[in-house]
Parts: C-alpha cells; structure tokens; sequence
C-alpha cells in the first residue's frame, strides 16, 4: 500500500467524525499555542530589556569606587568610598587603549536648584563632553558641556527636559536662563533630548554641569563618583575592562586584583543579567504550557484507543483483504500524526496571532522566532508518533478472525 | 489446487482444550464447487479460517497451489489472502461510508496495484456483478443482496484461487440468495474454485459435492447430482 493511498484513507477516516477530530486535536492546538506564545513574549520582553539598557550607552563599563571585597572590616556604602580622581580618568585616557574609546569621569549628588520662584530637588552631573557619546545623550537645543567649559571651570548648565518644565513651564526654550544649584548661578546652555524612562535613573531629571566647576564650587570635593567608559566594539568589552582595571591596580599600588578599591560592571553584565532572569521565567512559562502538551498527546492517544475499538471489524477485514500488521500500524500511526500535526499547525498560528495582540497591547516588539516553529512541528510530530504508537500496535495486534466476529 | 491431509486444530481456553478439527483431510480440485456443510460448533468456521488463512492448524498441513500454507509466517498469510483467496461475509463487510468502487477496490490497494488499473479492474467486476450503475453507491445506499455482490466483486479483484464464501446468503432474502448463488455458479463455469460454508441443504445444492462436518470430523461427503 503506498503512502499516498496511506494518507487520503486517514484523511478519510478523520474527516468521518469532524467534531471528534477536532476535539482531539485541540489539546494539541492550546499546548502548541500557549508555547509559542510564551517563548515569543518572553523573547520580546528579552529584547525590549536590553534595547532599554543598551540605550544607557552602547558597550558601557561603569568604575565605582569602594572595594570589591573586603577582607575583614565592614565594607563601606556604595559610592562612599574616595578612591576615584578625575586624574584616574586622564590616565585611562591618556593611555589611548584601543579596546576603550571614550572615558567619562563623574560626579553626581541631589542637590536642590531654583530659578526664579521656581525649585526642584534633581540629580546634578558633573560631567566631561565625553559623557554626550557614552551615555547616548543627544541635544534638543543649545550645545553640551564643552572641554574649554570644563578647563575653565565656567558656571553653565545643560538641563534634562523634567527639570524643564518643573523650572520654566512646558515648551518654554530657556537658553540663556539662569539656574542656581546650591544658591550659586548658572548660565543655561542647553537642553537634552527626552530618553524616557522614570524613577531611579531617570535620564530626563537631571543637569549637567562641567565636573571641575562641580567638584570645586558645587560638591566641594576632589574625588569622583564614576567614571564611565565606552568600549570600542561589544566584543572588546572584557579587554576594556582588563586595560582599565590594571592600570588603576597599578596607579592605586595593588598588587591583588581581589583588594582592588574600585568595581566595576558592564552594560554585558547587566544584560546577561537580566536574560538570565528573563529566560529562566520564559523556561518556566514554556514548561508549564508544555504539560498541556503532555495532556494533549494523551488526549490524542484516548481517542485512537477508542476509534481502534470501534473499527475492530474493519481492522479484520482490512487484514483479512491482504493488510499486513506494518499497514494497520502505518495507517493508525499516520492519523495520529495528522490530528497532532495538525493541530500543531492550527496551535501555531493561533500562538503567533494571540502573541502579536499581547505585544502590541503591552507595546513590546513583536517578535517570531524560527525556533519556536520548528518546535512546534517537531514536537507535534513527535507526541503523534509517541502516543499512536500504542492504539496503532493494539489495532495491528488484533487477530483478523475475532476482529471479523466482533459487533 | 487444496489438499489438506490431517489437520488438527484445538483450542486452550483456560487450561480446558477444546478439539475443533480432529484429523480432516481432503482435496478440491481448481475449478470445483464445493460446500462444506455442517451445524453450529461442528467445527466448519474454524476449517473456514484455516483454508482462508486466517488461522493456522495445530498439526496437519494446508496446500494451496501447491504452497504449504500452515508454515507460514503472519506477513506471508497476508499475502496469501491478499493474492489467492476471495472471502465473501455472511454480514457483506464492506468499508461503511464508502463507494462500492472503493471497496471493490481494496484489495488492489494493499496488493500495490496502480490507481487507473485498479480503477478499470473495479469498473469491469461491478459491471459483471451487474452493479454498473450503483458504483458510487455507499453501503448504505444498497440492498443486501446489493452489498453481497459487491463483496463478490471485491472477492473476485485478485482473481484469486479460491473463493471462499461463509454463508453468503444467510443475511439476505430469498430470492436475491437465488440470484447470488446463480452468481457463484457462473463464477464456476468460469472456471473458479469456490468453497462455500453454509448450514442450509437448500444453499449446498448448488454446489457439486457437500462435505458434511460435524464435532470437528468428516461426515460424510455427497455428490449432488444435479449438473450445471
């Protein structure tokens, strides 16, 4: 019997009882959807952290003072300690490592500023020009912090659009206003584009003003609260970290890099994070909808028990007219696939649809991936052969006189 | 074309055997009508499905076509009964839900023969059987003696040895048992081997020599008289 006969008799077959078939099937068509849209979502919301933080700076290492680890002692806050200078940041700079190709020394604090009547308490940077690249700031109007503002130690202020229109009012332009941080005066010269995002890091509460001016008329300090670097590709991130953190090892004199006084943390490490967290709820998720796989296979498997039975006569005639065991198995085996193939079909367009409505409800990009098919149709395939097998063997068993006798 | 010599077949149901055939032999020759003839529990199912090669006896041997059938392996009786045996059903079994040419043409199909000739072959035997115009016709579209002669249709796609009817005519009436019974005769003027199992004298005088069966033993065997 070739296959194609094989194929349109289990078609047939199917086709007989429509609504038992597609009862059977849709244990298959809920476990295929439910995965493909969880590993979808969960691979949207994967995708949709690390733009976020990537938009943080792209190959971002960030140094902050305070030990790594300390051997003995109580270990200090985070950002108390004073082991980083803006003279760290020109050596890192001056070394012209290949791996690193901007250094952004910073110094940041709360600080309370007012402009006229108005007062905000808003986070003050003092920042170098290099913080423009390495943080992916782009200006709305006016210009950044320049290098000559900073060798000057001039009073100029470039502001986030919050404090904006916390100061002056929405769509008001206030180039050229003055500001005063801790009562001293600023001249403002600029204006950052909106970065979006709210809370803690909020890119768009916040004034830039030169880190000297900063360090020696704001704070009233000689040392600096990071420095940020940019590494020159994605791939050289380890190396960036390596040729900074040595040199800092050396210029502070330590010899072992478990007692360095500074940490530090790349972009890498915080998305490799937050994937791993991510794609640990998206395994779970995945795993759970995977048990209704499972129920599905036996719901599959219950029915072809049930149709093996009920086509007992036609399974000895079949044999009778000359249908060897292989045949029986080949043509039960083939339904089965067919219902959970097809509802793996059926499942993953139906997960595709329902993730495409939850990502655009939920704004998260929508995305499909190649490996979540092909495990739809593997797996779909699969639980049709596991879980045939059984009814199929039982139908081929039958011996062809008592299949004959039966009523 | 069947020799069978000595065959024994006995049952285990629970420790308790049972002797269904207890030594049997005989022979038909190709082209012979003959009816194996006996009451219920005499034992003519099971020779039945020995000589249909549905079942293999405990001792003795089958030959067929000069093939010794009893030592055969699951697959090859398969074959043997795709190839060399014609079974017509007292209860028809034809496919339900399915066209009478489609039936007709099943054994062609597990035989790997190709579609337009399966096709042609089909076409041909329902006409014979005089079913030209119910082709289309499910099962249940058709009358009893509609799905008998279809059945022989079906039996006769393999043109094979024997045909091997098991009460034929016992789930329909009368007059069309007439008319199928008037089928199988020509079938043997043809020159076709045809084995008929049945329990009325009336269906066995149509054949040309009864075998009597009774508790698993030869009877007796009777050449009726009537020539065709």
């Amino acid at each position: 019997m070739d296959f194609s006969e094989l194929l349109s008799s289990s078609f047939e077959a199917l086709l007989l009882n429509k609504v038992r078939t597609a009862l059977a099937g849709l244990g298959i068509v809920i476990g295929i959807g439910a995965v493909i849209a969880l590993i979808s979502l969960g691979q949207a919301s994967q995708a949709a952290v690390q733009n976020q933080i990537q938009g943080l700076g792209a190959n971002l290492i960030t140094i902050t003072p305070g030990s790594q680890q300390g051997t003995g002692g109580v270990q200090g806050g985070f950002g108390s300690a004073t082991s980083l200078t803006y003279d760290d940041a020109l050596a890192i700079q001056n070394a012209n490592f290949s791996s690193i190709s901007q250094v952004s020394p910073e110094v940041s604090r709360r600080v309370q500023i007012t402009a006229g009547k108005n007062n905000t308490n808003t986070q003050v940077y003092g920042v170098t020009p290099a913080y423009l690249q390495v943080h992916n700031i782009t200006m709305d109007s006016g210009t950044f912090i320049t290098n000559a503002q900073v060798n000057g130690n001039q009073e100029v202020a470039v502001v986030g659009p919050t404090v904006v229109s916390d100061l002056f009012g929405d769509g008001v332009d206030p180039t050229g206003q003055t500001i005063r941080i801790n009562k001293i005066p600023f001249t403002i010269i600029g204006v950052t584009v909106s970065k979006g995002g709210s809370g803690f890091g909020n890119q768009d509460d916040i004034v830039f003003i030169p880190l000297t001016t900063a360090q020696k008329t704001v704070f009233g300090m000689t040392n600096i609260s990071d420095i940020s670097l940019s590494a020159s590709s994605a791939n050289g991130i380890t190396q960036a970290e390596n040729d900074a953190g040595y040199l800092l090892l050396r210029r502070h004199k330590i010899s072992d890099p478990t007692q360095a006084d500074f940490s530090m943390f790349s972009q890498a490490d915080i998305i490799s994070t937050i994937s791993s967290v991510t794609g640990t709820f998206t395994s779970l998720l995945a795993g759970i909808a995977a048990i209704s796989l499972l129920v599905g296979g036996i719901g599959i498997m219950n029915i072809m028990l049930v149709t093996v039975i009920e086509r007992t006569r036609e399974i000895g005639l079949r044999k009778a007219l000359g249908a060897k065991d292989s045949t029986v198995v080949q043509q039960f085996l083939i339904e089965a696939i067919i219902l959970t193939f097809g509802g793996g079909l059926t499942g993953m367009v139906l997960g595709i649809i329902l993730s495409l409505i939850i990502s655009s409800f939920i704004s998260l990009p929508f995305t499909i991936s190649f490996y979540a098919i092909a495990l739809a149709i593997g797996v779909s395939g699969g639980i049709g052969i596991i879980f045939g097998w059984y009814p199929a063997k039982k139908a081929a068993d039958l011996s062809p006189i008592e299949a004959l006798r039966y009523e | 074309m069947i020799d069978v010599s000595h065959i024994t077949k006995i049952y285990k149901m629970e420790g308790v055997e049972t002797v269904a055939l207890d030594d049997v032999s005989f022979s038909i020759k190709k082209g012979e009508f003959v009816a194996i003839m006996g009451p219920s529990g005499s034992g003519k199912s099971t020779l039945m499905h020995i000589l249909g090669a549905l079942d293999s006896p405990t001792s003795g041997t089958y030959i067929l076509d000069g093939e010794d059938v009893s030592k055969l392996t699951k697959d090859q009786l398969a074959e043997i009964r795709n190839k060399k045996i014609g079974f017509v059903f007292q209860a028809f079994n034809l496919l339900p839900r399915t066209t009478a040419i489609k039936n007709v043409m099943l054994p062609m199909v597990y035989a790997g023969i190709p579609n337009d000739e399966r096709l042609k072959r089909a076409r041909e035997l329902l006409t014979d059987v005089g079913l030209s115009d119910r082709m289309e016709h499910t099962s249940s579209q058709l009358s009893g003696g509609q799905m008998q002669r279809v059945a022989i249709a079906r039996a006769l796609s393999m043109n094979p040895s024997i045909i091997l009817a098991d009460e034929p005519t016992g789930n329909i009436s009368t007059l069309q048992a007439e008319e199928i019974m008037k089928i199988f005769q020509s079938l043997q003027k043809q020159g076709h081997t045809i084995v008929l199992i049945t329990h009325e004298p009336s269906i066995a005088a149509f054949s040309q020599r009864t075998i009597h069966i009774r508790d698993g033993k030869i009877d007796k065997v009777e050449h009726n008289g009537k020539k065709h």
